[in-house]
């Protein structure tokens, strides 16, 4: 049975809480959104993902209490070159959401997500030494897996699988 | 003083480094140092096809292949529409509990001796070891078992397998009833687990805390109940929880999951469902041996997928898995081609270990071995 296709258009998706909420407080936040394989992606606007976290956590239609985790992908050579992505997951209302902020190479810098859940710490800290995408605002950025005096950034894609030679 | 615990440890299991500020026996501040054992298995995979990722994934969580297996399996069968057929997902359940009571035997007897306790550390792994031989019948490894395929399963079970796992099925929760024995109204254990390391639930949901742990402070989630995947919704099981917070509270749940996997596997065993073990997706799925010999089709689709690998239609998934840790999640993004453009393990103990300060700063030194014994952690997944 093949997947059901993306649904990519706004509108339909107004229904989803969590698109209605931040459609709701600012129109602007929501840059775009996508439902596929069952699950909800939504593109926020940069500068707003901190305060769509804090919605999104204390909203009681929402209640995505619980942040699983926080990733990046690398798109090069393609611009906005990063997509950092945040998995959200509502332990009442048994729901996943993925909020994704997209990021040119030019100045790869947001807001950190620490305020509203202390456990983004060393999501963040793995963000930034792995993709070199740097969190303001966060308490202790700095390298967690790859020694201190390391050069570049491994998993971006201009960065060879066996390393510098 | 600054206090350096670890990297070579033996409380710390495995890499963990340790960097303890004290005041007499007291810790101040407590920081977790961790990339010791990173391997890049992130890179290496975006590098391998899709089925040549599998070994790959039991290295990651090394105390359960299975679970990594099962999670990465399932990523990839959604974002390529597979349906997976009955008898293969029920004995994916039996071998993930089964993968569960093994992890769980490995912390119990560790974490028991961290604080003391050796006989427990020699009774859990005889009974690790009999698992560890059923995975090895159906696997062919003791603990890479690499046993779970995009699809499906590498192989059928051997001959008297089901027999092998009933007959340990049936003694195992008297063992259950021993390891009970000696700890859970042992006043020495109380001492030093009850009331030790508290966390409470909205710190831990705050610090993404789960599995155990975070049940051990009374949030009552489990995946395998309330997001169910690979038919674990045909199955009845309890999820203990308790609400104390502290080592002791962990350490209930853990033991009482361990009947409950118990259960499940004897539930899997009564309700194994004849059929196939692998999904109808000839281009995905590697042909049985014999067809390979005799069809041409079935011989090109072999030669196709070993050396092209198979395509994967453009999207992203997270899946997420109960492991006895808490939630393993897998990220994959593909671009369509036979080689995965991402892929990000969401490793529990990460999330976990960042508890370790809430739970330790203001107590003692030796309290912190509790502590990193009741969170069960395992530095390949924090590492990867």
């Amino acid at each position: 049975m093949p997947p059901a296709p993306a649904i990519t258009d706004i509108e339909q998706l107004k229904g989803h809480p969590a698109i209605a909420k931040l459609l709701a407080w600012k129109p602007a936040v929501v840059e775009a959104a996508r439902f596929d394989h069952d699950e909800m992606t939504i593109y926020v606007e940069r500068s707003s993902i901190g305060e769509a976290c804090t919605l999104l956590r204390d909203n009681p239609e929402c209640a995505f209490n619980f942040l699983a985790d926080v990733t990046c992908v690398d798109w090069y050579p393609r611009e906005p070159r990063f997509e950092v992505v945040y998995h959200l997951l509502s332990i009442p209302k048994k729901e996943r959401v993925r909020l994704k902020v997209r990021l040119d190479s030019g100045s790869p810098t947001l807001d950190s997500v620490t305020p509203v859940w202390p456990g983004a710490n060393y999501f963040e800290r793995e963000v930034f030494d792995l993709f070199g995408v740097r969190f303001t605002g966060h308490p202790y950025l700095r390298r967690i897996q790859m020694p201190e005096d390391w050069e570049g950034h491994p998993l971006r894609k201009d960065y060879p699988v066996e390393g510098y030679r | 003083m600054i206090l350096n615990m670890g990297p070579q440890h033996p409380s710390t299991h495995g890499v963990l480094r340790v960097i303890l500020e004290i005041d007499g026996e007291n810790v101040v501040r407590i920081m977790p140092d961790i990339g010791y054992l990173h391997t890049g298995i992130e890179k290496t995979c975006e590098a391998k096809f899709y089925q040549q990722v599998v070994p790959l994934t039991d290295r990651i969580d090394y105390l359960c292949p299975l679970t990594n297996n099962l999670c990465y399996a399932l990523a990839v069968e959604k974002l390529l529409g597979l349906e997976i057929p009955p008898k293969a997902q029920w004995l994916r359940v039996l071998l993930n509990e089964l993968t569960r009571i093994n992890s769980h035997l490995v912390w119990l007897g560790t974490h028991a001796l961290d604080i003391g306790a050796m006989t427990v550390f020699l009774y859990c792994f005889r009974e690790r070891e009999d698992i560890l031989r059923l995975f090895e019948m159906v696997s062919g490894q003791r603990m890479m078992t690499s046993y779970f395929r995009v699809g499906g399963l590498a192989l059928e079970p051997p001959l008297g397998f089901f027999e092998k796992v009933r007959e340990f099925a049936s003694r195992f929760p008297a063992k259950v009833d021993e390891y009970e024995n000696l700890l859970t109204g042992n006043p020495i254990w109380g001492m030093r687990t009850k009331g030790v390391a508290r966390i409470t639930a909205e710190d831990a949901l705050a610090l993404g805390v789960s599995g155990p742990t975070l049940r051990g402070s009374g949030v009552d989630f489990d995946l395998r109940r309330d997001m169910p995947y690979s038919g674990y919704d045909n199955f009845k099981f309890a999820v203990p929880i308790a609400t104390e917070g502290d080592v002791f509270a962990r350490y209930i749940c853990r033991v009482q999951e361990l009947r409950e996997s118990n259960a499940i596997v004897q539930q899997a065993l009564d309700g194994m469902p004849e059929g196939p073990i692998k999904a109808d997706a000839p281009k995905v799925v590697l042909p049985d041996r014999e067809k390979m010999k005799t069809q041409m089709e079935a011989l090109i689709y072999h030669f196709k997928i070993i050396t092209e690998g198979f395509a994967v239609p453009e999207g992203e998934v997270y899946q997420a898995v109960e492991s006895p840790r808490g939630e393993m999640g897998y990220y994959v993004v593909s671009d369509g081609t036979a080689k995965p453009y991402r892929l990000h393990m969401r490793a529990a103990c990460l999330a976990n270990l960042q508890a370790l300060p809430t739970m330790c700063e203001g107590r003692l030194i030796a309290d912190v071995v509790a502590a990193i014994g009741s969170i069960d952690i395992v530095l390949g997944e924090i590492d990867r």
